[in-house]
């Protein structure tokens, strides 16, 4: 048995799966944009991005499900492009509604494997076996209807895994279900991939998701990859204005860019590209970076502002502050965050960290 | 609480029943007692005694022949009219679903479904009797159409006609079915390495066949029970049960003796009863899986 | 590959719906063509049988007859059917079961059977109450009831009756309004489909009019069709055609209304932008 740890020092097996400029339109609208991409074998890589912006539709691309109008898709050094869906050795598992329902669990499981004319009494076996790496041993004879939806994710995942293919692809698997169940079943999804080691491409929506299972991120938006590399990165260094945004709360506080620093309420902060040009801009700033003082003498001035909410969530609270001329947001522990109390007159601190700067009037993702 | 009757189902319910008490009452009237009258009145002579007499009617040949010959023509037409109404809903689902087509074709199935009788078998007489427009067209080109007698207004043509609406029934029933497969279905057999013999094998073809033989049973009492169609198209002699029952509604024969047209009808309601009832058991399986 | 399942898809529909739509047509086109024959062999097309339709007294009334029959059963029908079904489903839901069973079952009767057990009901009201037409309704109330009931339970099945009657009634609306106001507004298209299906219905029935001897639409029509085919032909034309007609007009007001009142969302099961098959 492997000694499986999420950062990924676990023997690895699975092929590497390479995509090459792949480009999809429908009726006149460009779904994917010339996507490059190349995981390494047993890599988990999540594509993150709001619907619309083609995560789902390189996944298909490369399960084959559709054809694509430009690119190329190579599994395990095989350009299968031009290879149906059915020949491609790929595992999949759907958002919703996949599992057939005449069959019970032990059948959509064992149906691969019958497809590929393994034999009855071997095909029970693996089957088997296969539900109990997902933690379904006792439910093998039950139908789709019922059971729960997290137990039919966890049948889909087996039945996908049953045929020993050579990438696993998950469409948004855990967006149908309820958010406790999500939290649970990803990690049993992350701890399945790294105990069978197949190279895995993961589609969500939900960023929390991509960055605690993944081993590297790729962040799209309109058909394009905006960046892609370790969950830290992503979330630490974003690249872009859009992915500071989508990944995270951030706070967009407006301000002058001079001379390779941006000057927000009187505070200079460094910049990300400190060849950005002069003039007015909008510094995104992460609520860990905001600290608010509360003691001492609290003069007016452009970094006071008064505390509206404080939402409790659990080691860390989020304040929110009002500024006179819009809100900021702060994230501190909880310990910090006992006197601010809402009425509260606070003078903000941005640490000095290099920020990203946005220039148009609207925010990149709506709230 | 302590352990006692429970209140809710004391006093409130009996107030409850009144609002369905109208329709229960209306539905009694005119649903329920005539067919308890049919019942009934099977077992009863023409001076109101209680006799099995009128049961002697069922072993005469020309009524045995006239159950013979509804039971076939309803199958026939069951079948034809079930697989080709399944050929076209199968053309009409793969399309836009909210598309013109589609709009179209489940308001004309909704019309055509229940259109018959008089109308429809003027349509065919326009259309393929002796000077019809399809016989002289094909005429024109030397096709004849009856080298024997004219089938029209027989059992055969009976088959050709009653498609008509046999194929809207079919699709009204069956389409909620097709639609009911979901395309991830399609695509995970796919995934996992099936083309589309494997997935009609292993996959829509054991989730349809429920429906699809259910809506052939529902083809098959919807047949059996049309009147008519067949009064308007069969000028000579009643070869079906139904046409039996009006010739004996209309005479003089049928009108002394209700008996007899009774037996007939209760003979009616056991086979459709026993058809509708398999139909309701499979459309639960049906629901189950494709909803 | 894909393109060319596509491509073979895309042939196959094409063939079958002009085999389908040809077989469906012709029928309909050669009652028009007939209704439109001129006197001789070669005559130009005329209209004359469809203008000598109002100079058959007799057929004329019973147009109107059959008109005034789909009226009265499509308002019995909503009259007896949508307090019931609301009533039971804010009431007794365990009644859903058996009241869907009895509207289902004019499916299982056949209608001649229905008639044999009617023919003294019919005959008792004719000598004592009246023995107008207008009392078909009665029974075409009950052979409307399958039809109307799976129309008007959709509708009922995809608004929430139960909360939007006890918001109605927490603000301090009666039942009428919470009827009237609340609830048909929002299953329209299905009550305007249950009636319509239930005029179609009506002036399609022969079987009923026939053996309890009534001179209704279609009675008269097979009546002159003996006599003068081509006018009778184009009576019932003109009958499919109303149905027709009114069905897509419902069909498309509907789906109008369906856009203005749905909240855009993504539906889980077009998640996937495959083909459907």
């Amino acid at each position: 048995m492997h000694s499986a740890s999420s950062s990924g020092t676990a023997a690895r097996s699975g092929v590497e799966v390479r995509l090459e400029e792949l480009r999809r339109r429908y009726s006149g609208v460009t779904a994917l944009d010339g996507l490059s991409l190349t995981l390494a074998p047993g890599e988990l890589v999540a594509l993150l991005g709001p619907s619309g912006c083609g995560k789902t539709t390189a996944l298909r691309l490369v399960a084959g499900l559709e054809e694509a109008n430009g690119g190329r898709v190579v599994i395990g050094g095989e350009d299968v492009t031009n290879v149906p869906a059915n020949k491609r050795e790929i595992g999949m598992v759907f958002q919703a509604y996949s599992l057939f329902p005449h069959m019970t669990a032990i059948q959509n499981v064992a149906f691969g494997m019958q497809l590929h004319k393994v034999g009855a009494s071997e095909r029970r076996q693996r089957a088997g076996k296969m539900l109990e790496l997902v933690g379904l041993s006792g439910h093998a004879n039950k139908f789709a209807h019922q059971m729960s939806g997290g137990q039919q994710q966890r049948v889909a995942l087996a039945r996908a895994l049953a045929i020993e293919p050579k990438v696993l692809l998950l469409d948004e698997p855990l967006s149908a279900l309820d958010a406790r169940v999500r939290a649970r079943l990803r990690d049993e999804i992350r701890r399945v991939q790294l105990e069978v080691g197949t190279t895995t491409l993961f589609v969500t929506h939900d960023q929390e998701e991509a960055l605690a299972i993944a081993d590297r991120v790729g962040v799209m938006n309109a058909g394009r990859l905006e960046q892609l590399g370790p969950p830290t990165s992503i979330y630490s260094r974003p690249a872009t204005a859009f992915v500071a945004e989508f990944v995270g709360l951030t706070n967009r506080l407006p301000g002058v860019v001079k001379g390779g620093e941006v000057d927000v309420r009187g505070t200079r902060l460094p910049l990300v590209k400190p060849d950005t040009s002069d003039g007015p801009a909008i510094a995104l700033v992460r609520p860990e970076a905001v600290s608010l003082v509360v003691d001492g003498e609290i003069v007016p001035g452009p970094l006071v502002g008064t505390v509206i909410a404080t939402a409790f969530l659990g080691a860390t609270s989020r304040v929110t502050v009002d500024m006179g001329d819009g809100t900021v947001l702060a994230q501190m522990p909880t310990s910090e965050a006992g006197a601010l109390t809402a009425g509260t007159r606070v003078r903000l601190a941005l640490r000095k960290d290099p920020v990203l700067i946005a220039r148009d009037e609207k925010a990149t993702t709506e709230a | 609480m302590t352990a006692g009757r429970p209140i809710e189902g004391g006093r409130r319910l009996p107030l409850h029943w009144v609002g369905v008490l109208p329709f229960m009452v209306y539905v009694g009237l005119f649903l329920i007692l005539p067919t308890v009258i049919v019942g009934i009145g099977a077992f009863l002579d023409k001076n109101g005694n209680v006799t099995l007499s009128n049961f002697g009617m069922l072993s005469q040949p020309y009524v045995v022949r006239s159950f013979v010959q509804s039971v076939f023509l309803s199958v026939v037409s069951a079948l034809v009219g079930a697989f080709a109404g399944a050929v076209f809903a199968y053309a009409v689902v793969t399309g836009n679903p909210d598309g013109f087509l589609r709009r179209i074709v489940t308001s004309a199935s909704g019309v055509l479904a229940q259109f018959g009788g008089v109308t429809l078998a003027f349509a065919f007489i326009a259309t393929i009797a002796l000077d019809g427009f399809v016989t002289v067209w094909l005429r024109d080109r030397g096709i004849n159409i009856y080298p024997g007698q004219i089938w029209l207004f027989d059992l055969p043509g009976l088959v050709l006609v009653y498609t008509y609406f046999q194929i809207p029934l079919m699709v009204l029933v069956f389409l909620p079915a097709l639609d009911g497969i979901r395309p991830q279905w399609r695509e995970a057999t796919e995934s996992l390495g099936g083309g589309s013999w494997h997935y009609w094998r292993y996959v829509a073809g054991p989730l349809l066949a429920p429906a699809f033989l259910g809506a052939t049973l529902l083809l098959f009492a919807n047949s059996f029970s049309a009147y008519a169609t067949a009064n308007a198209l069969i000028n000579q002699g009643s070869p079906l049960v139904t046409l039996l029952i009006g010739g004996l509604l209309q005479s003089e024969v049928g009108l002394s003796d209700p008996g007899q047209a009774k037996v007939l009808a209760l003979g009616m309601i056991v086979i459709v009863s026993i058809v509708m009832t398999s139909y309701a058991l499979l459309q639960r399986r049906t629901s189950r899986w494709l909803q | 590959m894909r393109r060319t399942k596509r491509l073979k898809l895309q042939v196959f529909r094409a063939v079958v719906f002009v085999v389908f739509g040809a077989f469906f047509l012709v029928p309909i086109l050669a009652m028009f063509e007939f209704s439109t024959r001129g006197r001789g062999i070669s005559a130009p097309r005329t209209l004359a049988a469809w203008q000598s339709i109002i100079t058959y007294p007799d057929l004329v009334g019973a147009i109107i007859a059959s008109l005034e029959l789909a009226a009265i059963t499509a308002a019995g029908m909503l009259l007896l059917l949508l307090p019931t079904m609301i009533w039971t489903r804010l009431r007794l839901p365990r009644l859903t079961r058996a009241i869907e069973f009895i509207c289902l079952l004019p499916l299982t009767i056949p209608a001649i059977v229905l008639i044999v057990g009617l023919f003294p009901m019919y005959g008792w009201l004719a000598n004592n109450f009246s023995d107008s037409i207008l009392t078909l309704a009665f029974s075409y109330v009950i052979l409307v009831l399958p039809y109307a009931y799976r129309s008007l339970d959709a509708g009922l099945s995809a608004i929430d009756v139960k909360t939007l009657s006890e918001a109605a009634r927490s603000l301090g609306a009666g039942w009428p309004t919470v009827i009237l106001r609340v609830i048909v507004p929002n299953i329209s298209t299905a009550l305007l489909n249950a009636m319509l299906l239930s005029v179609a219905l009506v002036l399609g029935e022969y079987t009923f009019a026939n053996l309890l001897a009534y001179l209704n639409l279609q009675v008269a029509v097979a009546q002159l069709g003996r006599a003068n085919a081509g006018v009778s032909i184009a009576v019932a034309v003109a009958s499919l055609l109303f149905a027709f007609v009114l069905l897509m007009v419902i069909s498309i007001a509907g789906r109008r209304r369906q856009a203005s009142l749905t909240v855009a969302g993504t539906d889980p099961q077009y998640l996937t932008a495959g083909q459907r098959t």
